[in-house]
């Protein structure tokens, strides 16, 4: 049985996000990369599956779609634990483009249990798992928070409003990863990080995809107005103010 | 084999480097900056949510909290592979340090059991010992221990009086004696124990097993700071250590004392700038979000200038340390080219930039008492409160100009250290010395040939180096072998060496990172330079006037007085506007970012 465990390369999560060229691309200038949570979290419990040994796991492999520019984060997964990568030669355009991609790797080779992330931690789009599945034409289950193996049959809860389902699905499949499906990601060990540069990491082209969408324009959150105090005694003003600048009441 | 190498310990006095010759930390590739990132997230995961706890000496906390970082690797990243370790450079152990350096108490710890701890054995034990310890040491089964400061032996090391007897079977030594300030003494497995066996007047190093029948530590001494790092007494009454426990020869105790030192000495300038950098992104993060007046803190230029400051040394200190890693290990290569062994070749490294370990120890433990004094400042009460990390920072950081020989020792070692070897003729002090005088004996001086921005710079960092050069042949008329008891002014040449070494190499930096065409705007690293050389002009001439007025040579004095006025004269800038630049990157970043 094989593992691919999707990736993305965000963005620290404390990044000062900046936008050039007209706001239609982030300014990338001193940004620190870094493995998607979700999917750094998902690729732990491919791991921990693979170390049970009663789950008969030959391999781990990470998939990313991205520029050369992104190896070291698919060396950190490999740092991690990964067996093996592959690195699909193209900017990820939109979620269609990017799934076209991973789909196109995955028919090119067996795989038995797929994990993506439920999102990345950049654009934020929950997309791309839920293509996956549909261009692959298998299963794929969203917002799990728990994986297991049992007998071959994949046992998994998620998150549903105000609950839990469980589920059980054959394989192979698309498992959507959120919090939940491992406690926290691992931190590479020494040996592993003097491992992954003896690693495959395998780079191949992209399939001709038009992507479905363009980004037009990014817009940053408006800075909070300034706080404005009003004397507690002062009951009339409060009103006022609620009523006529903020117009809340 | 001295000769191979680039630049020799010192030598920088003598030779003007080029930029391209010294490393950077822009240049730190893909699997150390892993290795960094590996070592920020066990802080994040095991040191910072255990503060509190690991400062009250919760039993067994610190032990399991190394014993996980051994799990990751990280007891084991200079040693040999043979040993249990992954082999990685000097330059790559000093970046771990300083990431975990940022640690508090964890980092003292972590500090004393890879550094003063482990090392001595991996440099100089035999193939047994090394055997039977360093794979334990570098997985973490075993925690290590340097027993070296007696109650009457602090900073004159030699004058302990621990003792170890041959045993009449002559299979062990009977240990007995005191020793205190003992890091990670609580809990060591492994001691390196300094004593002098039977009458011997100098010291050798033995490698003691912690349980041993005999040995008694005493509790944890209550401290000002690191807290939560294990400091102990601990008393050995005849103790039998085995004598193939020998570390090194008999009567070599000093000199791996001594080596060990240097090494830890440039360790800890590594370790500081980790803290600095937390404690500055700590400060800027306050500025950021107290107000007064109904403006940020952040905002007034009296912030700005406070922030700027512990970037401006900070940047400097880590400038000097990696330049001085990088020399430390090309000279770790050379001497293996040339068929020195493993330890040896390690330890010749250190003792070859002796110097520059000294300063940079007393450069980066001073620059991180200022940061941290101005983190609580700029917290004000609040920095004051025990709520606030401003707190823990600002007594942890006070040890650092402390242990690894005080500052005192280690000024008075940098400027000994730099006249010896001109004696020596390892340097050529005393011939460029005397080019000075000439110099300083012409109605007028050269002029400065302006030609360039960093050519400016250089042409300045030049003269500071005629400063030193001046007083070291000035004193040396006057006092002669005496010397050595005018302590104020070997002190006044030291901080002059220092200023004009870590100044040059942030000079160096500043350039190099131009030309390899590093991240951020290079127009804010030109500021930091601007301003550094500000100061330590000032800096310079204070303390050479200092230094020649403390002589008592009054026929020379004028001529001095004239030498070092112009050596001095740096051109000025507006430094308020370029200190507020700098601090108004780290405002917006909001984060240490340079």
């Amino acid at each position: 049985m094989k593992i691919l465990v999707c990736i993305s390369n965000v963005p620290d999560t404390t990044t000062k996000v900046r936008f050039v060229n007209d706001n239609t691309q982030l300014d990338t200038s001193g940004i620190q990369w870094v493995i998607n949570p979700w999917d750094e979290l998902a690729l732990t419990r491919a791991l921990q599956l693979k170390e049970d040994s009663s789950n008969s796991i030959e391999s781990v492999t990470v998939v990313h779609v991205g520029e050369k520019g992104s190896e070291p984060t698919i060396r950190k997964a490999l740092a991690i634990g990964a067996d093996d990568a592959i690195r699909v030669n193209a900017d990820p355009l939109d979620a269609f483009f990017t799934a076209s991609q991973l789909a196109e790797v995955i028919r090119q080779r067996d795989f038995d249990i797929i994990f993506t992330g439920i999102e990345s931690s950049d654009y934020n789009g929950a997309a791309v798992g839920g293509m996956l599945s549909e261009l692959l034409g298998y299963p794929s289950v969203s917002a799990v928070s728990s994986f297991e193996m049992e007998n071959d049959q994949a046992k998994i809860i998620r998150e549903i409003d105000g609950g839990k389902e469980q589920i059980s699905s054959s394989l192979p499949l698309v498992v959507i990863a959120q919090k939940g499906i491992a406690i926290e990601p691992r931190i590479a060990n020494m040996r592993g990080i003097m491992m992954a540069r003896k690693k495959k990491l395998e780079v191949v082209e992209p399939v001709e995809t038009e992507p479905m969408v363009e980004f037009a324009d990014y817009q940053l959150p408006q800075a909070k107005p300034p706080c404005k105090m009003i004397d507690p005694e002062n009951v009339q003003e409060l009103v006022d103010v609620l009523q006529n600048e903020a117009k809340v009441i | 084999m001295e000769q191979q190498l680039n630049i020799k310990g010192c030598e920088f006095l003598t030779k003007t480097t080029d930029a391209n010759e010294i490393f950077i930390p822009e240049e730190f590739d893909e699997e150390q900056t892993m290795i960094a990132q590996t070592c920020q997230d066990f802080l994040e995961t095991e040191v910072f949510c255990n503060l509190d706890r690991i400062d009250q000496k919760e039993e067994g906390l610190m032990r399991s909290i190394l014993e996980k970082s051994g799990e990751l690797g990280l007891l084991g990243i200079s040693l040999p592979e043979e040993y249990g370790g992954f082999g990685q450079s000097f330059l790559t152990s000093m970046y771990a340090n300083e990431v975990l350096g940022a640690g508090y108490s964890f980092s003292v710890a972590y500090s004393a059991h890879t550094g003063i701890g482990t090392l001595p054995i991996a440099y100089y034990g035999n193939q047994d010992q090394k055997d039977r310890y360093l794979p334990k040491l570098a997985s973490g089964e075993a925690m290590a221990a340097f027993c070296l400061t007696e109650p009457g032996a602090g900073s004159d090391a030699n004058a302990g009086k621990t003792k170890a007897v041959l045993s009449e079977d002559e299979k062990y030594y009977i240990l007995n004696g005191q020793k205190m300030w003992i890091t990670n003494g609580g809990f060591a497995d492994v001691q390196v124990v300094f004593a002098k066996i039977g009458s011997d007047r100098i010291l050798s190093a033995l490698i003691v097993d912690g349980n041993s029948e005999g040995i008694e530590i005493k509790p944890e001494e209550a401290k000002m700071g690191i807290k939560g790092s294990s400091t102990v007494q601990i008393f050995y009454n005849d103790v039998k250590v085995p004598v193939e426990n020998l570390l090194g020869r008999r009567g070599e105790g000093f000199r791996i004392a001594l080596y060990t030192l240097h090494m830890g000495r440039i360790k800890l300038g590594g370790n500081v700038i980790g803290a600095a950098k937390r404690a500055i992104t700590q400060s800027v993060n306050y500025a950021n979000e107290r107000k007064q007046f109904g403006t940020l803190i952040s905002g007034f230029g009296s912030i700005k200038y406070k922030l700027a400051e512990q970037v401006i040394r900070n940047f400097a200190n880590e400038s000097a340390v990696y330049r001085a890693s990088k020399n430390v290990d090309e000279a770790i290569e050379a001497y293996q080219q040339g068929g020195m062994e493993y330890g040896k070749s390690h330890m010749e490294a250190f003792v070859q930039y002796e110097a520059e370990a000294a300063l940079l120890k007393v450069y980066g433990s001073e620059m991180l008492d200022y940061v941290v004094d101005e983190m609580v400042q700029i917290m004000g009460g609040m920095g004051f409160s025990s709520e606030m990390p401003a707190d823990r920072a600002y007594r942890d950081s006070r040890i650092n100009r402390i242990f690894e020989g005080t500052n005192e020792i280690n000024r008075i070692w940098v400027a000994d250290t730099v006249v010896k070897r001109g004696h020596k003729h390892k340097i050529d002090v005393f011939g460029q010395a005397k080019q000075v005088m000439e110099e300083l004996e012409a109605s007028e001086f050269k002029a400065h040939p302006s030609s360039g921005y960093f050519e400016d710079k250089a042409f300045f960092i030049d003269r500071f180096k005629k400063i030193a050069l001046m007083i070291i042949e000035a004193a040396s008329n006057k006092f002669g072998r005496k010397m050595a008891h005018e302590q104020e002014i070997l002190n006044n040449l030291s901080d002059i060496v220092t200023l004009t070494y870590v100044a040059e190499s942030t000079m160096l930096r500043i350039q190099k990172r131009e030309s390899i065409q590093a991240q951020g705007d290079q127009n804010l690293y030109r500021d930091i330079l601007d301003v550094l050389m500000v100061d330590v002009a000032d800096t310079i001439r204070k303390y050479a006037m200092d230094a020649i007025y403390s002589m008592d040579s009054e026929e020379d004095e004028e001529k001095y007085r004239r030498g070092i006025q112009h050596f001095t004269d740096v051109p000025m800038v507006n430094v308020k506007a370029a200190r507020r630049r700098i601090a108004d990157k780290l405002i917006e970043e909001n984060r240490y970012c340079f």
